[in-house]
C-alpha cells in the first residue's frame, strides 16, 4: 500500500504540495489529475525518492521512503515525466542495464529483458539506439525499464503521452492487466484515459486535493450527467417544449439548430428522465433519429473544478468583448 | 552516504558508464588527440631528441598540462549531461545510492584515462630501443600521472554536478585544475617565496598537483604523495555527492 500523510513540499516560498493525504492499495489505479504544475509530478517525485519532502511522511509498503529510500526504490517501478533514456545506449543494453541495478543476473536476467521487450512491443527496435528512436518507442523503452522488474508499485508520469491512439490502447490494457498484483498511480491530461483505466481518480490543483472520487462519481458532478439528447429531423413544435419543461423531475432545456436538437436537463443527477421524455414525444407522436443519455463529462467536472470562477468570468467578458 | 558501498552497483554503473565512451566517437576522438599532442609536446617543443638523455622526463612533464585541458573534456559531461536529459531523475530513483553512482562513473572515467595513457607505450619502447633508461623510475612517474589524472578528473567530476553546460562545466574544472597546477608551479612559488615566510610558501606548494608529482618524477614512491592524490579524489567526490543531493532536491 502506498500510503502519503500531510505531504507538503515547498520550493522556497512556493507550496507545490500542501498538506495533500491519499492513499492506494494494491489492486487500485489511481489516476492523478490536474492542470500544468499543479503539483502532480512533484508529489510522484517524493514518493519514489528523487526529491525529499518538506513535511509530511510516504509510505510505500510499510516502509518510510525518507528512511528506508533503497528499500522502497527496490519495490517501485517509476516513470519519470518526459521519458528519460540514455540517448547512446541500445534498447537491448539499457533494460540490460536496469535489470541488473535491480538485482537480476545470468540467465534471470536475459530472460526478464526478452520477455519485457516483447511485452512492450520493442522487439523490432532492440538493436537500435535510443536516440534514433521515435517518442512513442521512447516511451515505451521507459515504460519496459519501469515493469522490468515486476515492481509491487508503480508510478508513472504521463505513461501514454507522445504515444498514437493504437499505442495508448495497448498500454492502457497492459496496465490494466498488471493492476490486479500492483498498486498503481498515474498522471495524465487525457481525461477519457483516467475514465478507462482507473479504479479512483485524485483531482490535484496548486497542490492540493479537491476531488478523490471514483471517475464514475466525478462524471456525476457534470451538468450534462443524465440528460437526454435528442435529435430530430424536422424542428420540434413549441408545445412539446413547453410540455417538457412544465415536468417536475426536469430542470431546464437547451434548445439548439432550429428545434432541431434538444438536451433535457434533469432536476438531480440521481433522476433518470429518459423514459419521461420518449413519452412526452410519443404523447405528441414525435420521433427522433437518435436519443442518448449523457454519462456527465469529465473535461467540464475537471474545467470546473480547476479553473477559479475569477477567471471564469473573465473568459466570458473576454469572449463577449471579441464579438 | 549512510549507507554501505555497494560493489555490485558501483561495477554495474562503471561497466555502462566504460561501454558508453567506446560506444560513441568520444573515446577515439579523445585517445587521438591525447597522443597526438603527447608526441608534440615531447617531440616538438620538449625537443625530446635534443636532450640526448634516454629518459622520460621531456615527456612527462607536459601531463599536468596537457591534462589540464583533456580531463576537463572528459568529465564535463559525468554529470551535466544527465542533469540536461533529465536521465538523472532514473538515475536517483534506481536502488543505488548517489556515492555508488558518483564512484561508478568516476572509475570508468579514470581507467578510460589510464587506457589513454597506456596508449603512450610507444614512448617507452623508444627510450628502451634508444639507450638504457631507469624502469622503476618509468613505472613510477606512469603511477604518478594515473594519479593526478585521477585527481584533476575528481575535480571535474565534481564541477560537472554543479551545472547543466558542459561548456561551464568545462570553464570551472580548467579554473580550479589551474589552481592545483599554479600552486606548485615554480614561477609562482619563486615569486611568493619572495616575500612570504616559507611555511606559507610550502602550505601552498604541497597542496600543487606539481609538487607531488615531481616526487613520483624523481622516482619515489612515497606513501604521502600517494595519500595526497587519494584524499583530494575522495574529497572532491564526496563533495560532488552532496552537490547532487542538494541540487536534486
Amino acid at each position: 500500500m502506498i500510503k502519503v500523510t500531510n505531504l507538503t513540499k515547498k520550493f522556497g516560498q512556493i507550496k507545490a504540495v500542501n498538506n495533500i493525504s491519499f492513499s492506494v492499495n494494491i489492486g487500485e489505479i489511481l489516476g492523478f489529475l490536474g492542470p500544468n504544475g499543479a503539483g502532480k509530478s512533484t508529489t510522484m517525485r517524493i514518493i519514489t525518492g528523487f526529491i525529499p519532502q518538506t513535511s509530511g511522511n510516504v509510505c510505500v509498503g510499510g516502509y518510510d521512503v525518507s528512511k528506508h529510500s533503497l528499500k522502497t526504490r527496490e519495490n517501485i517501478g517509476y516513470l519519470a515525466g518526459n521519458a528519460p533514456v540514455y540517448p547512446d545506449m541500445t534498447v537491448t543494453g539499457f533494460l540490460k542495464f536496469c535489470a541488473e541495478i535491480r538485482g537480476f543476473s545470468g540467465a534471470a536476467l536475459k530472460k526478464k529483458v526478452s520477455e519485457t521487450i516483447e511485452k512492450c512491443f520493442l522487439t523490432k527496435v532492440q538493436l537500435q539506439t535510443v536516440e534514433t528512436l521515435s517518442k512513442g518507442y521512447k516511451q515505451r523503452v521507459s515504460f519496459a525499464q519501469s515493469i522490468i522488474h515486476d515492481p509491487k508499485y508503480l508510478i508513472l508520469d504521463e505513461p501514454t503521452d507522445g504515444l498514437d491512439p493504437n499505442q495508448k490502447y495497448e498500454i492502457r490494457t497492459m496496465i490494466r492487466q498488471m493492476s490486479k498484483t500492483k498498486a498503481i498511480i498515474l498522471s495524465s491530461h487525457i481525461l477519457e484515459e483516467v475514465d478507462i483505466v482507473c479504479s479512483r481518480a485524485i483531482i490535484i490543483t496548486q497542490g492540493s486535493i479537491i476531488a478523490d472520487e471514483t471517475p464514475k462519481q466525478l462524471r456525476k458532478r457534470s451538468k450534462f450527467y443524465g440528460a437526454v439528447s435528442a435529435i430530430f429531423n424536422t424542428p420540434v413544435k413549441n408545445d412539446i417544449i413547453s410540455d417538457l419543461k412544465k415536468h417536475k423531475i426536469i430542470k431546464n432545456i437547451d434548445i439548439k439548430n432550429d428545434n432541431r436538437n434538444l438536451t433535457v436537463f434533469p432536476k438531480t443527477s440521481e433522476t433518470a428522465i429518459l423514459d419521461t421524455v420518449l413519452t412526452i414525444l410519443n404523447n405528441h407522436k414525435t420521433k427522433p433519429v437518435s436519443v442518448f443519455v449523457d454519462k456527465g463529462r469529465l473535461d467540464e467536472v475537471f474545467r470546473t473544478l480547476t479553473v477559479p470562477p475569477d477567471n471564469l468570468l473573465q473568459n466570458v467578458n473576454l469572449s463577449s468583448f471579441l464579438h | 552516504m549512510k549507507k554501505p558501498f555497494s560493489p555490485k552497483n558501483i561495477f554495474t554503473i562503471f561497466k555502462r558508464e566504460l561501454a558508453g565512451y567506446f560506444e560513441s566517437p568520444v573515446a577515439y576522438v579523445f585517445i587521438v588527440i591525447f597522443l597526438l599532442l603527447q608526441g608534440f609536446f615531447t617531440f616538438n617543443i620538449g625537443q625530446f631528441f635534443q636532450t640526448d638523455q634516454a629518459n622520460l622526463l621531456v615527456f612527462f612533464q607536459w601531463h599536468p598540462w596537457i591534462f589540464l585541458f583533456l580531463i576537463p573534456a572528459i568529465g564535463m559531461r559525468l554529470w551535466a549531461e544527465e542533469f540536461r536529459t533529465g536521465t538523472i531523475e532514473l538515475l536517483l530513483t534506481l536502488p543505488v545510492t548517489i556515492f555508488d553512482t558518483v564512484l561508478g562513473k568516476f572509475f570508468a572515467a579514470w581507467l578510460f584515462l589510464g587506457i589513454a595513457l597506456f596508449l603512450t607505450f610507444p614512448m617507452i619502447i623508444t627510450v628502451m630501443y634508444l639507450g638504457n633508461p631507469d624502469t622503476g623510475v618509468i613505472i613510477c612517474t606512469y603511477t604518478g600521472s594515473f594519479l593526478m589524472a585521477g585527481a584533476f578528473l575528481s575535480i571535474c567530476s565534481m564541477t560537472s554536478s554543479l551545472t547543466k553546460s558542459q561548456v561551464i562545466s568545462f570553464v570551472i574544472s580548467i579554473v580550479i585544475c589551474l589552481f592545483f597546477i599554479l600552486a606548485g608551479y615554480p614561477p609562482i612559488t619563486d615569486s611568493l617565496s619572495g616575500w612570504a615566510p616559507f611555511w606559507i610558501t610550502d602550505i601552498i606548494s604541497n597542496f600543487s598537483f606539481l609538487t607531488h608529482f615531481d616526487a613520483f618524477k624523481s622516482g619515489v614512491l612515497d606513501l604521502r604523495d600517494f595519500i595526497y592524490y587519494i584524499s583530494v579524489i575522495f574529497f572532491m567526490l564526496y563533495i560532488n555527492s552532496v552537490i547532487i543531493s542538494n541540487r536534486k532536491s
